[in-house]
């Protein structure tokens, strides 16, 4: 067990490494430089610029200098755009933020979607299989920035209950985190249906009902392990998403969270950003997966550590 | 297991044929391809839910294609004297802000979007079925290394990585096919490649390697088309995840560059006034998210028509 | 238990499943009785109605598309058709038992053996966990598992077929039930293990003085163990007596051609015998004798559409009398050896 984290670690570090790569090489080929702006610079003062941020050495020497800076300090870098400021700062400031949305968000997709599922399964062919289940497929085609909207325009503009805009409070965090994890609530919902109807097909089903076993147990003792796999192998895409996600949701609802930064980044060509935001983005979900792996295995007693 | 579908299996049983050669059976499967599409479109038909999202999406994708063309406005045209109105005999839909027609503008993104959904898919199409079907024909090691690189890739923040695609080069609707198709592919790979795998164990293609047909006739004759089901289902399932993804880059100023407009600019446009004018929100999201219920729809009516076994209930 | 009647008396069962394509009768009046400690044969081609039988008794048919349709099932003297949800539950597992066909998809996956074992001692006894575990483990031995102690704590992946069968015994009789119904238990196994698990099951049916259902498609098997059999065709009784009776004294036209289908009593060389054409669609409804299609004895009536009733021939052998066949005619006469050309299905011999 432990030899098989600490290989899947060592795996995920190697696959940072290689994201890491591709992205520092592909913002380094991007044509112009992040101080080339439309306001003209003497050539002189921009040479002075590229070599404060390093941008006269060889590409190769570079990516080492930033790799090493990262490995060896935790030091992202400044950021080219936002003068004073180090990526790192950034991080530390908007990571708290984007960290809270996240984590509700998943929470409210979990809360809602499995349960739902489950219900679903069980109650097969009712309306409290019907209404979920058509609930869900209406969710998963509102996607974030339609739902988000409408969310607004709904509770924040004409009922007018809830704040739309900032990060100030804890009301502040409802309709974002409704925005994103409904979303992937519907979802969930429809794997651990799927799931969970799989599982109360098989056979050993019938063999526990031939047992006297109750339908509850029949439920929760013999089903649920299996029919929560699909569910759980979802946790890793339903993160990356809920982080794409944030990009939306963040700008829409003016919250100061790492997804705007990224955001901006992206629109101002701020490669420090770029590469920091990214780097720390791919390392929460190459951790998911870890985890997702492990619970896996766990679930799964055909399935060993290796 | 009832007695009752024992029954159905027993009587379904072909008899017991004479043995035959290696060409007929190696034709059969052929031939046996038409009546497949025929039960698999009776079902289909059955499925109201299916067959209503067939017919809204194709009256969606007419109108979008047919609609600019017929109508009196030009969608580029401003009036910045009207600015923004409000729904009326004129202009069905309002206007935006630079007073132009937005029934004409929704239309127009329509167009935009369905063509992004439909040549990113295609491109996904083909690098998904011939990677799929390369690791399932060859099999051993080179599937189990191919595969494993696909298990990676899945884990990987893709959006981000279109995002960065569209930063370093520029934001061209033609790179955004390329970087959306690059990323859409892995779900059409395993599938084409666990299809392969099952086929390449049946008489019918023993019997085709057995006359000495070469690979590629044997990947492009006897797998391809019978893995064409599934591939239907997904690429179905596709265009609309694809569409997601370019509204969402649209959204966020990445995509798809003013003054042309896909639904997501229209959308991310109409979010910005909404309290003032709401219906430059709600008519452009209600028509994307009208598209991609008919497309999931569809989609999940095709999995239960072209593959009876794996219907959800 | 009252000390008179027989365990179990199930009289004119009708199980039917109501599809998108029309009702399927697929139990149609069967009515037979187990008296504690016997054994009793159902045999019958696939889609004859056998397992359904028994799953009706358990009220184990998914409903819907099933439903029973009638009949009583008096189980020491309570009606198991009749009972609500808990009465069932204090019955199944408790007092009469089940093995399925398929081991490999019967047990969990997912759950432990000692939690699959223990779980219907602890759930009709008040037995706490290590008592229910050595009980385990015992159950396990008794059915000749090596190593039970170790091996009760392993999943069921870690267990071939044939060892698995012998878990699902061993579960089936941790309760001391006393009634097992066996779905063709050995089937889906290897032929060599097959004798195995028969005898498993004897011999502890002796040790237990439980009563069996055995379903099987297989004569042989039921020749050997069986007291009773009762020969099933499209959801109906066809034949039914003592296993001497149905076998040295068969009468109707169905039995002696499942007889006949039997490899070891065939003639070596020759080219074995399958009843010729299809078990009948029974979602279509059957006018007169199910078997009247198939039956190769000389038609000396027509099918009026009646249907053939049950006539009493000695102390307990009784077979539907078919009145359209002349099935007094000495079998070799009538069945030939020879595959007739157009033969679809194989017969009972599988």
């Amino acid at each position: 067990m432990l030899k098989f984290i600490g290989k899947r670690f060592l795996q995920g570090i190697l696959v940072l490494i290689g994201i890491y790569a591709v992205t520092f090489f592909l913002v380094a080929a991007t044509p112009g430089s992040p101080f080339s702006t439309e306001r003209a610079i003497a050539p002189e003062i921009l040479a002075q610029i590229e070599k404060f941020y390093g941008y006269d050495k060889p590409v190769g020497e570079r990516f080492l200098t930033s790799l090493s800076n990262i490995v060896l300090r935790g030091d992202f870098g400044p950021s080219a755009v936002y003068a004073n400021r180090t990526v790192t700062a950034i991080i530390a400031e908007s990571f708290p933020v984007s960290l809270k949305l996240g984590s509700i968000s998943l929470l409210v997709a979990l809360l809602i979607g499995i349960p739902a599922g489950i219900l679903a399964a069980v109650k097969k062919n009712t309306w409290l299989d019907y209404v979920p289940m058509s609930a869900a497929m209406a969710g998963i085609c509102l996607p974030t920035f339609v739902m988000g909207p409408l969310l607004a325009l709904v509770f924040g503009l004409i009922f007018a209950v809830l704040p739309v805009a900032g990060w100030f409070g804890p009301e502040f965090v409802i309709l974002p985190a409704a925005t994103l994890g409904l979303y992937y609530a519907a979802y969930f919902a429809r794997l651990t249906r799927g799931g969970m109807l799989e599982m109360l097909n098989q056979d050993f089903v019938r063999t526990a009902r031939a047992k006297g076993v109750p339908e509850r147990t029949i439920v929760w003792k013999h089903c649920l392990k299996g029919g929560l796999i699909p569910a759980i192998t979802f946790l890793g895409p339903a993160l990356a998403g809920i982080i794409s996600g944030s990009f939306v949701v963040e700008t829409i609802f003016q919250i100061p969270g790492l997804g705007q930064w990224f955001v901006k980044g992206a629109l101002n060509r701020d490669d420090f950003l770029i590469l920091g935001l990214t780097l720390l983005f791919a390392a929460l979900i190459v951790l998911m997966n870890l985890l997702v792996d492990i619970a896996q295995v766990a679930l799964n007693p055909r399935l060993k550590y290796d | 297991m009832t007695d009752h579908s024992e029954t159905a299996v027993l009587a379904s049983e072909p008899a017991p044929r004479p043995r035959r050669s290696a060409s007929e059976i190696a034709e059969e499967e052929l031939v046996q391809g038409s009546s497949l599409w025929k039960d698999a479109w009776s079902r289909l038909r059955k499925n109201r839910l299916a067959v209503a999202s067939l017919v809204i999406f194709v009256l969606i994708a007419l109108a979008c294609i047919v609609g600019p063309w017929i109508s009196s406005y030009d969608s580029q045209a401003q009036d910045l004297f009207l600015g923004a109105t409000a729904p009326s005999a004129e202009h069905w839909f309002g206007t935006d802000t630079l007073g132009r027609d937005l029934l004409v503008r929704t239309l127009e993104g329509g167009r935009i979007s369905l063509m992004v959904g439909l040549l990113a898919t295609v491109v996904s199409l083909m690098i998904g079925v011939v990677y799929g079907a390369t690791a399932g024909y060859l099999g051993g090691k080179v599937d189990a290394t191919m595969m494993r690189f696909v298990d990676l890739l899945y884990a990987l923040p893709f959006t981000i990585f279109v995002i960065l695609l569209m930063v370093a080069f520029g934001r061209s609707m033609w790179l955004m096919f390329i970087a959306i198709g690059a990323v859409e592919w892995l779900s059409m790979a395993r599938i084409v490649r666990s299809g392969v795998l099952g086929l390449k164990k049946q008489e019918f293609v023993e019997a085709a390697v057995s006359l000495g047909y070469s690979h590629t006739r044997i990947i492009l004759r006897h797998l391809i088309p019978n893995v064409l089901g599934p591939v239907i289902v997904i690429a179905t399932l596709t265009v609309p995840a694809v569409m997601l993804l370019e509204a969402f880059l649209s959204f966020l100023g990445l995509g798809v560059q003013p003054p042309d407009a896909s639904w997501g600019v229209l959308i991310n446009e109409g979010q910005q006034n909404m309290e003032i004018y709401p219906w430059l929100l709600i008519f452009p999201a209600f028509f994307f998210a009208l598209t991609l219920f008919c497309l999931n729809f569809l989609g999940d009516g095709l999995r239960d028509a072209l593959d009876p076994k794996s219907a959800k209930d | 238990m009252t000390a008179t009647g027989p365990l179990l008396e199930v009289k004119d069962l009708k199980t039917s499943f109501y599809t998108r394509d029309g009702v399927v009768r697929a139990v149609d009046g069967v009515s037979f009785s187990v008296d504690k400690g016997e054994t009793l044969g159902i045999v019958g081609e696939s889609g004859s109605g056998k397992s359904v039988t028994c799953y009706s008794l358990m009220r184990l048919i998914p409903e819907p598309p099933g439903r029973i349709d009638g009949g009583t099932a008096m189980f020491d003297g309570r009606d198991l058709l009749q009972m609500d949800e808990a009465e069932l539950r204090k019955v199944r597992g408790k007092r009469i038992s089940m093995i399925f066909q398929d081991p490999m998809t019967s047990l969990n996956p997912y759950l432990k053996i000692s939690t699959q074992l223990t779980e219907a001692l602890r759930l009709h006894y008040d037995v706490d966990h290590k008592t229910a575990v050595n009980r385990a483990i015992a159950a396990l031995e008794e059915v000749g598992i090596p190593e039970a102690s170790k091996r009760v704590h392993s999943y069921p992946h870690e267990f071939s077929g044939g060892m698995r069968q012998r878990v699902m015994i061993a579960m089936a009789l941790i309760t001391e039930p006393d009634l097992l119904i066996a779905d063709e238990p050995t089937t889906a196994l290897d032929v060599t293990v097959q004798a195995q698990i028969m005898d498993i099951i004897k011999r502890r049916q002796e040790d237990l003085g439980t009563a069996v259902i055995l379903i099987t498609h297989d004569l042989g098997v039921v020749a050997g163990t069986c007291d009773k059999v009762n020969v099933m065709y499209g959801g109906r009784m066809m034949e039914s007596g003592t296993a001497e009776q149905v076998f040295y004294n068969a009468r109707h036209p169905y039995t002696r051609a499942l007889q006949k289908t039997i490899p070891s009593l065939q003639t070596k060389g020759e080219n074995l015998y399958t009843i010729p054409g299809l078990p009948p669609d029974v979602s279509k409804p059957i006018h007169g004798c199910a078997f009247y299609p198939r039956c190769p004895y000389p038609k000396t009536g027509l099918s009026e559409g009646e249907r053939p009733e049950l006539v009493e021939l000695e102390n307990g052998h009784c077979y539907a009398d078919c009145r359209f066949c002349d099935s007094s005619a000495p079998i070799e006469s009538v069945l030939s050896t020879e595959v007739p050309e157009e033969t679809e299905a194989a017969g009972a011999a599988q």
